[in-house]
């Protein structure tokens, strides 16, 4: 009896869990992504156009938010082709062999200012990185906003010739914001 | 003061510093720029394009001095004995010029704006410029234009300058070139000073 009634109280709150948080995706063209990086001094912002995601969270429970980004490495734009050309070469994304860059979280914990920091693994190049991300949320009618910005080492994922050493700055900021529109 | 200066038949020491310094570097700026934009992507690529844009920033700034020391330091009168059109030709020519050093340091800058390349002053990140403009590739495209007819403008005035100013001192024979050269001595300095 017990167990029947466990699995029932389960059942109910899976049921309203998905009623109100329920998963979904997000929207690209609401969405940026973009990595800000450094060559000679010389800050260059270019965006990553192509990505998917979804995105559970109940605003009453943090905790439990979940999100999962795949974000399409060659997609990523400098705005003139020699340098997407080079960006793309096994030194730097190895496109070819890794297509798909994963960001995943999983639990809001609330910080200063009623912003929030998330706990990620960011999946680059072959390599996982545990990353504490900063998040501000804004939420209306039109749906919820998940933005912030964290500074990575591009070495930690073995992205960079060495050729380039001089030149391009290890510290990489990542921008994000990601629209995940209202259910209806 | 300036008067002392204007009846002198010899350009300023600052003048003729500040004259030369812009000559060196346009030259050496031009020079970059024509080499650098057929190389392959590589860092040393980026890195000629960044001295090519300091140096740039570099003329932008001494053109401005320049100008304050123009309009507070006439310059010499014109040698006696020339036609009236090689004077006026001359004094617009010179005007061309000081147009062309502000004007395509400016282009530079704007061009680096569009295309979304802030310029940080030898990569001292606290001397980045603002950006004139926003990043816009169509824009990028059309101020490369602008700032390449600027470049043939100014290499076919400074070769005329150039010109002018060595047929005044091997066929006219007359001190216009030498009031301008930092070592050619001041041939009545007891009268100024």
């Amino acid at each position: 009896m017990k167990l029947i009634h466990a699995a029932l109280a389960t059942a109910l709150f899976s049921i309203s869990g998905s009623l109100f948080a329920a998963e979904r995706a997000i929207d690209p063209a609401k969405s940026t992504i973009t990595a800000v990086f450094t060559q000679i001094g010389v800050p260059v912002e270019a965006p990553f156009t192509k990505f998917t995601g979804r995105v559970n969270h109940d605003p009453a429970k943090p905790a439990d938010a979940k999100a999962v980004l795949d974000i399409d490495t060659a997609s990523f734009d400098i705005g003139d082709d020699d340098y997407n050309a080079e960006v793309r070469k096994p030194e730097w994304f190895d496109t070819a062999k890794y297509p798909k860059a994963t960001f995943t979280a999983t639990g809001l914990t609330p910080a200063a200012n009623g912003s929030f920091t998330a706990a990620g693994k960011l999946s680059l190049k072959g390599r996982t990185a545990e990353l504490k991300v900063p998040v501000t949320v804004k939420a209306d009618a039109a749906g919820s906003s998940y933005s912030g910005k964290l500074i990575i080492s591009r070495k930690a994922f073995s992205i960079g010739d060495p050729a380039w050493e001089d030149t391009v700055e290890d510290t990489v900021t990542i921008q994000f914001r990601i629209f995940v529109p209202a259910a209806r | 003061m300036s008067n002392l200066r204007a009846a002198s038949d010899r350009y300023t020491a600052t003048a003729i510093t500040l004259h030369w310094l812009i000559a060196g570097l346009i030259v050496g700026g031009f020079a970059m720029g024509l080499y650098m934009t057929g190389l392959k992507l590589s860092p040393d690529k980026l890195k000629l394009y960044s001295w090519h844009k300091w140096s740039g920033m570099t003329v932008l700034a001494l053109a401005a001095l320049r100008i304050v020391w123009r309009w507070t330091h006439p310059a010499p009168p014109p040698l006696p004995g020339q036609p009236r059109w090689q004077l006026q030709a001359a004094h617009y020519a010179h005007l061309a010029l000081y147009v062309l050093i502000v004007a395509i340091p400016l282009s530079g800058w704007l061009y680096s704006s569009a295309s979304g390349y802030p310029v940080v002053y030898f990569g001292i990140k606290a001397l980045q410029l603002p950006d004139l403009v926003a990043k816009n590739k169509e824009l990028a495209k059309s101020l490369k234009e602008v700032h390449e007819i600027l470049n043939w403008t100014m290499a076919a005035l400074v070769t005329v300058h150039a010109g002018a100013a060595v047929k005044h001192h091997l066929i006219d024979r007359d001190g216009t070139l030498a009031r301008m050269l930092p070592w050619a001595r001041r041939p009545n300095t007891a009268k100024s000073t």
